[in-house]
């Protein structure tokens, strides 16, 4: 069984209001040198398929058919073996 | 007119939206459940608020793509009037009917409060009753997380000049949104999606009535 790894995160012109609290935080805790934090996901699809090509060509179908929403983000994915 | 109010497992606006809908003289709404196909026959479709799907993966992603939505769709190009409100405002942007995307407040908190409203457009089938109070803001409730709506600068261009920006916030902008947007329409003015909650504001036991020009409009189109 394969399983394809998608890494969802938001397209670099849409403000990350999430990532920002974020690095308010980390900043206080004493990192000065986090200027910057954009939060994204990761989504883990397990694949009924042994051709790591076609589990590629799908996975990108199910991006673009659900796990994307591509107005607002942008993302990569691999295939590993499960 | 016949009406369709949606409902989606974890929509929990539909029933306020079937109340407020039928409070309305001329008006008969009823309920279909989102794992119908049909919407023949309803000269309106609401699409109510609410979490559905529990806002799973995004706001509106997965209610979007049920199987209502293909009838939702059909009846949009055939011409029959939309109107999503809040998570409906998210579900029509998910499948495409509006353009653009709301995502998270930008101060990151849930807001439920009042707020005034500018009707940037009175010329379309919802919002026609508002055109003698063009100047005189308008007051809903918002209550969402996720209203910030959000589009590029070449879709933004657009709905300004096809006038597909309906209301405004008028006051300070609670989310973030560009331009101020509260609510916008399709190009050709039959599917509307907002944040604000008209619903909720059918009488002035309920804090304003402003809502209650929106169903009437809808009905008088």
């Amino acid at each position: 069984m394969l399983k394809g790894i998608v890494t969802v995160s938001l397209k670099q012109d849409v403000l990350d209001p999430q990532g920002k609290a974020v690095q308010h935080s980390l900043q206080t805790l004493g990192f000065p040198e986090a200027h910057n934090v954009r939060i994204g996901k990761s989504i883990e699809v397990w694949l009924v398929e042994k051709d790591s090509q076609k589990a590629e060509s799908r996975l990108k179908e199910m991006c673009e058919a659900l796990l994307v929403n591509a107005v607002i983000e942008d993302y990569s994915f691999e295939i590993v073996e499960a | 007119m016949r009406c369709a109010v949606l409902v989606f497992p974890g929509s929990n606006c539909d029933y306020d939206l079937y109340k407020a809908a039928n409070s309305v003289d001329g008006i008969d709404a009823e309920y279909v459940w989102y794992a119908g196909e049909s919407l023949q026959g309803f000269d309106a479709i609401l699409v109510p608020g609410g979490f559905s799907y529990g806002d799973a993966l995004r706001a509106g992603a997965l209610a979007a793509r049920t199987p209502i939505l293909k009838a939702l769709r059909k009846a949009a190009d055939s011409g029959v009037r939309v109107l999503g409100i809040c998570n409906g405002f998210q579900i029509l942007t998910e499948c495409g009917l509006l353009s653009g995307a709301l995502h998270r407040n930008s101060g990151l908190r849930f807001i439920c409060k009042t707020v005034e409203l500018e009707v940037s457009n009175t010329a379309t089938p919802f919002t026609s009753g508002y055109a003698g109070r063009a100047d005189i803001p308008v007051r809903f409730p918002i209550a969402h997380g996720e209203g910030n709506y959000t589009c590029d600068a070449e879709t933004l261009r657009k709905l300004e000049d096809n006038g597909q920006i309906v209301f405004r916030y008028s006051g300070s902008n609670p989310n973030g949104s560009v331009d101020n947007i509260a609510g916008i329409c399709n190009s050709e003015g039959n599917v509307l999606g907002m944040m604000p909650h008209p619903e909720r504001a059918m009488t002035e036991w309920m804090g304003t009535s402003d809502g209650r020009i929106l169903f009437e409009s809808l009905r008088g189109w």
